[in-house]
């Protein structure tokens, strides 16, 4: 029986790309460390946690129509979009915080089922229909907020309980608690990737679609939910979003979705689709969360933080592709 | 053998332009493997494809158990007990063979897939089968041959009452033949309907209860396998149709010059230090299992896919080929086997298409000389006899043979003097079919020398003046048109494997 199978390599027993990842987040951290007395410190280490919430979020969603073979740009501009709609519920017209942030995850997961049914009914390739819902949450988002920045309730005013569920204050030190709630959202996505069946019909659509057609899947159906899960998360990132940064303006977010499509592909998922893990995602965000906030103590300002992660993505890519190429051998 | 299990009554079915189906019967019966014979373009597959509701019949009855059924879709055929073994593997390559026997149906506890459950049910399965497989294996970590069992492993578990195999032996070698013979003389034992298709005649002799034969989308009759003869069927098959006469000698002159020598050709693990020579005139054909190498072959003498190491000769003299622009400039031209997706623009006309390899001829300055490029595909439009209202047709519009002969031109306008024909005659109908072979063999007669890859025994056969046999990548015969039988390339194609 062993000479069916092809020998696996060293490599892919301690989990292939993932362990290399996570090697790369200890080395660039202890990197960081060493070469800068002011990344040492606690706060960094807060902000660091602080920063990667959303991105987290939003790389976890989209990580499903990445598996299937596509993507999502929508969720950048859509965090802030939801963000706005939920923000201008709760500060202009004075609805409860909780129902403004519900109206923001609502308003995210209607959608990813717009680009759902853009993409497994319609047939529009996924670069396409996301790109325009992308244009289309930048405008909406600004009509919702009426063209102006959104403050939800700053920390210790009424209504400010949200900022809480991402840092707690117990006695004099903060706490980024919203870490153990991520460890938590990866456990449950993880799970519903590799053990529930929307998990397994993402990866089946995204390594061999029409043999999922032929075994009876309904494709379109579970086609539309890796795009309302991306959806989703982005509405759970908005909630993050608003929870660390005081106000939320109209017209940002573009670029966000590359910060976390990047941290899923450098976290091994599959860039042709089929594979990917959830835990990877995370540990590929913070490849890029460590290098947005280290590089600065190190004098290498924004446009060195872009240059470097995008070299870090086509190394990524290209890891990949080497492993497709000696497979196919 | 049994009572009938599935009548298809009087079944008629036509796509715009094609009447693919043409009042068709066939019948299976519990505990017979039903052979369903019939060249390429012959409507075995649509009329499969019309029994498990992949597509809806024009007109017909199809009857099941005894009552009358009419399937919408694959699922709900196989929740009936009709299961087809497609030719194509269905396999999600990243799932595992458990996985996959039982996608669409996992068994559950919970909102939790149960894999535990299932890698035991597919194990019992195997056993079942005496099939030796781990279910926990990783799909594309298998070889197509275990593939394929486990496709097989899946029809069954559905509970399948009738199976159809399309072309299972196709990708298979002979060890692995054995043992799906096995299996099916197993299922034939328990009672179920049996419907294989094959090509290869050797095969239906020794498997099959009964043969019914189609051509052109028609029926033309059934036979007991055991009361006819190879020869029987085959008229059967080919009808009206009057081929080329096959050659019995090469019609290569002894002393025509070699054009093209490849020499310790490696390129990845599909080609593995080729060697062979191609003389002016000659149709070379290249044998062999599918996936044995021949299209790497092609793709590297092209310059389509990177070399590792080996030399090519035309006319004597070295050549240095790293891409398909050097391979043109060099007189070679390639027919893929996929024309859709490499040979043709097909959202193009047929002079826009004709040009496509020689467009600095045809230039004007910056613009295209839109003159000069009618005159030529129109010349070559009447020497193919290419079928087509006008040369301004979209090519999209054609049927494949005349779409091939499009891409024929197109070479030709190039001066190509040697082509490499990658399965020339594959998705083509029966007459067209018969148009290309004249067409090859008169380019040969004016000197072109041309590869011919094909997976079809008869047209490898028919056609070739010598013929060369790929296995796992390597060269493991070489076999002149004098001294050739079918079990010899059989032997020769499954020589590497053990």
């Amino acid at each position: 029986m062993a000479g069916d199978l092809k020998k696996k390599s060293i490599f892919a027993k301690l989990g292939g790309q993932k362990f290399i990842v996570l090697l790369v987040v200890i080395v660039l951290f202890t990197f960081f460390s060493i070469a800068s007395q002011d990344f040492r410190k606690y706060t960094t280490v807060l902000n660091i946690f602080d920063f990667s919430y959303y991105i987290v979020l939003m790389a976890i969603g989209v990580t499903f129509p990445l598996i299937t073979g596509g993507v999502d740009l929508s969720i950048g501009t859509g965090l802030i979009c939801y963000s706005l709609a939920g923000g201008y519920l709760v500060v202009h017209l004075g609805w409860p915080t909780g129902l403004g942030l519900l109206v923001s995850v609502l308003f995210g997961i209607l959608i990813g089922f717009a680009n759902g049914v853009l993409i497994a009914v319609m047939g529009l390739p996924p670069f396409l229909a996301t790109l325009c819902t992308c244009m289309i949450t930048r405008g909406l988002g600004s009509i919702c907020s009426k063209g102006f920045g959104i403050s939800w309730p700053t920390t210790g005013a009424p209504g400010s309980w949200f900022r809480s569920i991402f840092k707690m204050q117990i006695g004099g030190t903060k706490i980024p608690i919203g870490f153990i709630w991520i460890l938590i959202i990866v456990a449950i996505m993880a799970f519903v990737l590799n053990h529930t069946k929307i998990g397994r019909y993402t990866i089946a659509i995204g390594s061999n679609k029409e043999a999922a057609v032929l075994s009876g899947i309904n494709v379109k159906f579970y086609h539309i939910m890796a795009y309302v899960i991306s959806g989703f998360f982005a509405g759970l990132a908005s909630i993050a979003y608003a929870a660390v940064f005081p106000t939320v303006q109209p017209g940002t977010g573009a670029g966000f979705e590359l910060e976390a499509i990047g941290g899923a592909i450098i976290g091994g998922v599959s860039a042709t689709g089929g594979a990917g893990s959830i835990e990877g995602t995370l540990i590929g965000v913070f490849v890029i969360c460590l290098l947005k906030t280290g590089l600065p103590f190190v004098g290498l300002q924004a446009n060195w933080q872009q240059i470097i992660t995008g070299l870090v993505l086509i190394a990524a890519v290209l890891v990949d592709i080497i492993k497709k190429r000696r497979e196919a051998k | 053998m049994g009572e009938v299990i599935l009548t298809m009554n009087d079944i008629d079915k036509s796509f715009p332009g094609v009447h693919a189906l043409d009042h068709v019967h066939f019948d299976v019966n519990r505990g017979e493997v039903h052979a369903l014979m019939g060249e390429n373009g012959a409507g075995k597959s649509t009329l499969m494809k019309v029994l498990t509701g992949i597509y809806t019949k024009d007109s017909g009855t199809i009857e099941f158990e005894g009552k009358e059924v009419e399937f919408h879709n694959a699922r709900e055929a196989q929740d009936a007990g009709v299961v087809i073994v497609h030719q194509e593997l269905n396999m999600v390559g990243h799932l595992t063979v458990a996985q996959n026997i039982f996608i669409g149906r996992e068994f559950k506890k919970g909102f939790r897939i149960d894999d535990k459950k299932m890698n035991e049910e597919a194990a019992k399965l195997f056993k079942r089968l005496n099939i030796d497989i781990d279910p926990t294996a990783t799909m594309s970590d298998l070889t197509v041959g275990k593939q394929q069992m486990c496709e097989i492993a899946k029809a069954i578990s559905h509970e399948a009452k009738v199976i159809v195999f399309d072309e299972p032996s196709a990708a298979l070698t002979e060890s692995e033949i054995a043992e799906l013979f096995k299996i099916i003389r197993d299922l034939r034992e328990q009672q179920l309907g049996i419907v294989y298709i094959s090509h290869r005649m050797d095969e239906i002799k020794v498997i099959t209860d009964r043969v019914t034969v189609m051509r052109d989308g028609g029926y033309v009759g059934t036979l007991i396998t055991k009361d006819c003869t190879k020869d029987d069927i085959i008229n059967m098959m080919v009808g009206r149709v009057i081929y080329e006469e096959p050659k019995t000698k090469s019609l290569v002159p002894d002393d025509a010059p070699v054009v093209l020598k490849v020499e310790h050709l490696n390129a990845g693990k599909m080609v593995r230090d080729v060697s062979f020579e191609l003389r002016k005139g000659e149709i070379l054909g290249f044998s062999g299992l599918m996936g044995a190498g021949r299209t790497e072959t092609a793709r590297a003498i092209f310059g389509a896919d990177p070399k590792e190491s080996g030399d090519i000769y035309i006319n004597g003299k070295k050549v240095e080929i790293n891409s398909p622009e050097d391979a043109v400039k060099n007189g070679i031209g390639y027919l893929s086997e996929d024309r859709k997706r490499f040979g043709i623009v097909v959202q193009k006309t047929i002079a826009e298409n004709s040009t496509l390899a020689t467009l600095e001829k045809y230039m004007k300055g910056i613009f295209i000389n839109k003159k000069k490029e009618n005159e030529v595909t129109q010349k070559y439009v009447d020497s193919l006899a290419t079928k087509t209202p006008s040369i301004d047709q979209l090519v999209v519009n054609l049927s494949g043979g005349n779409q091939q002969k499009v891409v024929i031109a197109k070479w030709l306008v190039r001066d190509s003097e040697i082509l490499i024909f990658d399965e020339p005659t594959r998705g083509i109908d029966v007459g067209a079919k018969n148009e290309i072979y004249k067409l090859m063999n008169r380019l040969a007669a004016e000197g072109k020398s041309i590869i011919m890859i094909s997976s079809e025994m008869t047209e490898i056969l028919r056609m070739s003046d010598r013929i060369i046999v790929m296995c796992e990548g390597k060269v493991t015969g070489e076999i002149g048109i004098e001294e050739v039988s079918q079990e010899k390339i059989m032997n020769m194609a499954t020589r590497e494997i053990s």
